[in-house]
């Protein structure tokens, strides 16, 4: 019994992960309706940041801070730049710009940093809570803070303008462009949010699985399934999404397939959802017009 | 003269300029006879790798460029092939040259299994599903039940096979001929077949799909006889490569290779065969002078750092899309049709004449 309820704990730490990667795709689907590929190396850099700041004697929270806004600030011109003169490319194009950015900050980072792993600090400590072993503080802190990030992303959109002026700019751009929405500003904002939210995902993974250039592939995978489940269209839906893919990960692959397969069990997510409902439990379905 | 060559060249499947530069492909290796330079052997061995590299990226080129449905997990089908021709030859103790259709089969019906679920999803949903593939490949062959076979983390060493005596070739330069011979093959084979009813149903599908079904092609059928072709091909050159490095292990599997076969695509062109070719040099050159090019970009920005390949694959595709989206082919078309002034053969264009209104419907105006 003990087993089982270390496996869930684990599981929900785990799925709190991917609930953020989750949530920063989905960011940038609502936002863009693309599939960004290079959200996990984009997050990876951004922790790297992070590290290099407190390996050069900033305070931990400090540099937790600097990072999400340098994060925001690199979304922000990725889109400006990179993806602007693309907008209404086919989306092989895109695909391949996504992919080109994904070997360039694997790269970039692999070059600056090395390809060695390193240990990243965690705020929070390892200890138990209540003394026998089931939950630690630091699964519980990685938990709390994608649900703080979920209720302030929820509060932004649903209770603010600049929220609402995003929404509507994904939903019907023409008419939000006619309203003085600047539809192109909040596609970047979008993509600004989703880097930032990457950041704090990666920065809550590295002390869990050590900090190397390639740690975020998995995981991407996992937030990518995540976020089908619960349905790519919305951000509450992501994050349940993240939490269920990440307890089912750890009970299937304790119980079931044993650790070497839990990839090929994300796969079988993916292709499992996309078939049997595309929409994902909590998204709606979206009909087209032809 | 040349003309009739050429006729009868196009009517056999085959421009006059392709036929040449086969044969000068072919030639290649005499070079290493005259010159006896002893570095040859090496150059023999690039000249396979590219040759593979060429056909997977044909693989890959007849689903994205001529089909429209994308794929970053090609790396699977290579890999399923290069196993397949190893375990064959490992266990069933075969002779190479007949594992690659075998390789091939499997990767086909693979490929097919796989465009059911692909049917139902487009864009950047069919692009995640096979990059969610190509992420978990490596870890599947790597699986301790299969282990026996596969040969687990360590993956499988072969023995290269021996050219035959009379034939008075090295162990390189009759790989080299293997792959010649599969690759002109491949090439053929695709050739024709985007010449045939099935391509044009092919190309139409990519083109406006709805419209396809309306005119009686069979979308769902097009579309997972693709998939299964386009990985057949590609797992062919998955044969080739265990054949001809002797070796495979589940790391040279990765995402990596999924994302240089897409290099190689984008570089060459989408939807031209040529454009195969130069990609699959394309990838092998990078690979073999990334270091040169590390150290030129070191000494001339003065860099502290090295440069990685994919960081130059990375900002060449991002470049591509920019500037030359079509690859390498796509320009030198361009180019040509620039030169030999406004004699424009573009295909997919939308028609470029108008109906006026007032005039009857046989008389139309060119567009300007």
């Amino acid at each position: 019994m003990d087993f089982f309820v270390q496996q869930i704990a684990a599981g929900l730490t785990s799925g709190a992960i991917y609930a953020c990667v989750a949530l920063g795709l989905v960011m940038i689907y609502v936002s863009t309706d693309h599939i960004n590929f290079a959200q996990g190396e984009m997050a990876m850099f951004a922790t790297y940041l992070a590290w290099a700041m407190i390996d050069a004697g900033l305070p931990y929270w400090v540099a937790f801070g600097l990072t999400v806004a340098i994060a925001f600030g690199g979304g922000l011109f990725i889109q400006r730049v990179v993806l602007k003169p693309l907008e209404n490319a086919p989306v092989l194009a895109l695909v391949v710009c996504f992919i080109a950015l994904l070997s360039i900050f694997n790269a970039l980072a692999g070059m600056i940093w090395s390809y060695t792993i390193k240990q990243f600090p965690s705020p929070f400590p390892a200890r138990d809570i209540f003394g026998n072993g089931l939950v630690s503080v630091q699964q519980l802190g990685v938990v709390a803070v994608t649900l703080i990030m979920l209720g302030a992303l929820t509060v932004f959109f649903r209770y603010t303008t600049l929220g609402l002026a995003m929404r509507a700019a994904a939903q019907n751009a023409t008419s939000a462009r006619l309203m003085g929405v600047r539809v192109s500003w909040m596609l970047a904002l979008g993509w600004g949010l989703a880097a930032a939210i990457g950041a704090i995902a990666g920065m809550l993974v590295a002390p869990i699985v050590f900090l190397d250039p390639n740690m975020m592939t998995g995981i991407l995978v996992y937030g990518f399934a995540g976020a089908l489940v619960g349905g790519i269209g919305n951000p509450m839906g992501a994050v349940a999404g993240g939490f269920i893919v990440g307890v089912l990960e750890n009970l299937v692959g304790s119980y079931v397939i044993g650790n070497e397969l839990k990839l090929t069990f994300a796969l079988i997510v993916v292709i499992g959802v996309l078939l049997l409902k595309p929409a994902g439990i909590f998204g709606r379905v979206i009909v087209k017009r032809v | 003269m040349a003309a009739i060559v050429n006729g009868w060249a196009m009517k056999k499947g085959f421009g006059l300029v392709a036929i040449i530069f086969w044969i000068v492909l072919a030639l290649l290796p005499m070079v290493g006879l005259i010159t006896e330079d002893p570095s040859f052997e090496y150059y023999m061995f690039m000249g396979q790798s590219m040759l593979i590299y060429a056909i997977a990226v044909l693989g890959l080129n007849l689903l994205i460029g001529f089909n429209g449905q994308i794929s970053l997990g090609h790396s699977a089908f290579f890999a399923l092939g290069a196993y397949t021709a190893a375990i064959l030859m490992t266990f069933g103790g075969w002779p190479f040259w007949a594992t690659l259709p075998v390789a091939g089969a499997v990767c086909f019906g693979a490929g097919f299994l796989f465009g059911f679920p692909a049917l139902k999803l487009e864009g950047h949903y069919l692009a995640l599903a096979t990059f969610t593939l190509a992420i978990a490949v490596p870890q599947l062959l790597k699986y301790k039940p299969i282990a026996p076979w596969t040969g687990g983390v360590g993956g499988v060493l072969l023995d290269k096979p021996e050219p035959p005596e009379w034939l008075g070739l090295s162990v390189d330069q009759y790989l080299y001929y293997l792959c010649l011979i599969v690759a002109i093959l491949m090439f053929w084979l695709v050739f024709n077949l985007l010449r045939s009813r099935s391509g044009l149903a092919m190309m139409a599908i990519r083109d406006h799909a709805m419209a396809a079904g309306t005119m009686g092609v069979d979308t769902a059928l097009y579309k997972t006889v693709t998939f299964g072709i386009s990985a057949g091909i590609t797992g062919v050159a998955g044969g080739l490569s265990a054949i001809t490095i002797a070796y495979v292990a589940p790391d040279s599997f990765t995402l990596q290779l999924a994302i240089s076969f897409l290099v190689g695509l984008v570089v060459g062109g989408l939807a031209s065969l040529p454009g195969c070719l130069i990609g699959g040099a394309f990838i092998v050159l990078v690979q073999n002078s990334a270091q040169s090019i590390s150290d030129w970009m070191k000494t001339t920005f003065a860099l502290r750092y090295d440069v990685p390949a994919w960081a130059i694959y990375g900002v060449l595709l991002l470049l591509l899309m920019y500037v030359m989206p079509t690859g390498v082919m796509g320009g030198i078309t361009a180019l040509r049709q620039k030169i030999s002034g406004r004699r424009t053969t573009r295909v997919n264009a939308p028609s470029s004449t108008v109906v006026r209104p007032g005039k009857t419907a046989g008389e139309t105006t060119p567009a300007a």
